[in-house]
């Protein structure tokens, strides 16, 4: 017990006096996370519309197939990108094995699924009778898909929220893909791990505190948001 | 009510393009390097690399891993340079010709370390391979790294010394209850001898920090130290232009040349983990 709180008391300090490497380590993390989060919702929001609302053969063997690579382990996606990048690999010229992108790359395609799989089940849910009255006002192809979308906001927000915080909270791409490079691709949970190996807690505490309160404040910035859309209907 | 959402997304998204991903301007001074665990646990890289760079205004990127790994970093082309320790494996990588040339940089030392009262008596052993034996005889947990690292590849060497039957990986035959593969890093297998009362292999470095670098300490003690067989040297190997034309093969040799010179060396031998110095310097004349 003593070593919990010794180790709190330290890790508080550590925060409070601004300590640069912290920090820099919690930037890493944020931006590669928002990266890949942006990059993927900016693919699976769109695609996960897509089969949600139209009707094609297989649609639920597609359906199926998002879910299940919702169970992808990271670490199985680190070694399938790292054979892609490295050297050796079909990407390998691209001499991105080891840095922030390699990282990106990973963990888009660890919460692509996520992020479509939950956007299929927020339209799906949206009534087929809301699409066909906004037609029959006069809506377009694009004012409907909007409208659709508007109604299926808190659904789709939520799964990107949900994306973020598996892709920040993840050690297994951040680790094979990164490296774990002081300075440069260290983000807060290969730093954890890294404290961890050197028998070092101080850091490693501080850094779970950010990462605990980081998304603790995603989850009030979602409520916020929820809040505001409530006020403008 | 979609402007909120787009006004939030857009302050995101510039804030987080608004800072390139990869530095690309600096790229010709910065170097990348695979090394083992313990250089970077024993805090030794903290030292080393920003001396260096106070010297040639080189960036030395490091990536800390087992020597296995961090070989096959260099093997792949994916690293410019490696500072490992394993000789067999870094002079079969060289005659391969994935590294141009071996230097001797420094060495350290393993040791065996087990519980206070040493419950199977190796301290007198006469030497290493008796120890391991002893261990095995009296069939106490030993923990074993078994992740292919430099110090994994150690501990089979010193089983092989010992004449014990061993299975095709290397562990003794009848290991099942006594011997246990952990396949982690030096710490965690620290951890573990602890709380298991078990013996096991360690560079000095981790044991000295995790004996007297933390708050909690650390009961186990070195029970058994000094024999040749428990030298541990580093070498530093750059990875050769003339098979991965990409390799920054210049400020890779001019960081090997520099470990190696009067100026690395002296810095090599003057770092001292909690009062106790930890690597020694090894640079060969004439290399």
């Amino acid at each position: 017990m003593d070593f919990l709180t010794q180790s709190l008391a330290e890790a508080f300090t550590m925060l409070v006096s601004l300590d640069p490497e912290l920090y820099f380590i919690v930037w890493v993390s944020l931006r590669v996370s928002l990266m890949s989060t942006l990059i993927a919702s900016a693919m699976g929001i769109p695609l996960g519309f897509l089969i949600a609302i139209r009707h094609f053969r297989g649609k639920r063997g597609v359906i199926t197939l998002l879910n299940t690579l919702l169970a992808l382990p990271t670490v199985v996606i680190g070694l399938f990108v790292y054979a892609l990048l490295s050297r050796q690999g079909a990407l390998g010229h691209l001499g991105l094995l080891y840095t922030p992108a390699a990282i990106v790359v990973g963990q888009v395609i660890l919460i692509l699924p996520w992020v479509a799989g939950f956007t299929v089940s927020a339209v799906s849910r949206i009534d087929e009778r809301y699409r066909r009255t906004a037609m029959t006002l006069g809506a377009g192809p694009l004012q409907t898909a909007i409208a659709i979308l508007r109604e299926a906001r808190f659904g789709i927000l939520g799964s990107v929220i949900a994306a973020f915080g598996r892709v920040i909270s993840e050690i297994g791409i951040a680790m094979m893909l990164g490296g774990n490079i002081k300075g440069f691709t260290r983000t807060m949970t290969t730093a954890m791990a890294l404290e961890h190996n050197k028998g070092e807690f101080v850091l490693a505490v501080a850094l779970g505190i950010v990462l605990l309160a980081v998304s603790l404040a995603m989850n009030i910035l979602l409520q916020v948001i929820q809040g505001w859309y409530g006020e403008d209907r | 009510m979609m402007r909120y959402f787009f006004k939030f997304f857009l302050v995101i998204f510039s804030l987080v393009t608004a800072t390139p991903m990869n530095t690309a301007s600096a790229e010709s001074r910065i170097i990348t390097m695979s090394t083992t665990t313990s250089t970077e646990a024993s805090g030794l890289l903290d030292y080393l690399l920003p001396e260096f760079y106070a010297d040639t205004g080189i960036t030395v990127r490091a990536i800390a891993k087992g020597t296995g790994a961090a070989l096959r970093d260099g093997m792949d082309g994916n690293v410019d340079i490696v500072f490992v320790h394993d000789e067999e494996r870094e002079k079969k990588f060289v005659e391969d010709g994935f590294g141009t040339k071996r230097y001797y940089v420094m060495y350290n030392d393993f040791v065996i370390v087990g519980p206070k009262n040493d419950p199977a008596k190796i301290h007198d052993a006469v030497d290493s391979a008796e120890a391991m034996r002893k261990i095995a005889k009296a069939r106490t947990p030993f923990i074993s790294r078994g992740d292919d690292s430099g110090t994994h590849a150690r501990e089979k060497q010193l089983w092989v010394a010992t004449g014990l039957p061993l299975n095709r990986h290397g562990e003794p035959i009848d290991g099942r209850g006594w011997y246990f593969a952990i396949g982690q890093g030096m710490g965690p297998a620290l951890v573990m001898a602890g709380e298991k009362d078990g013996y096991l292999l360690s560079d000095r470095g981790t044991y000295l920090h995790y004996k007297y670098g933390r708050a909690q300490g650390y009961d186990p003690e070195v029970i058994y130290e000094g024999d040749d067989m428990l030298k541990n040297p580093y070498g530093v190997i750059p990875v050769n232009p003339e098979r991965f034309s990409h390799v920054n093969n210049d400020l890779a040799e001019t960081f090997a040349r520099w470990l190696v010179s009067e100026r690395g060396q002296e810095v090599i031998g003057s770092y001292q983990l909690h009062g106790h110095p930890l690597f020694f310097p090894d640079a060969r004349k004439g290399q």
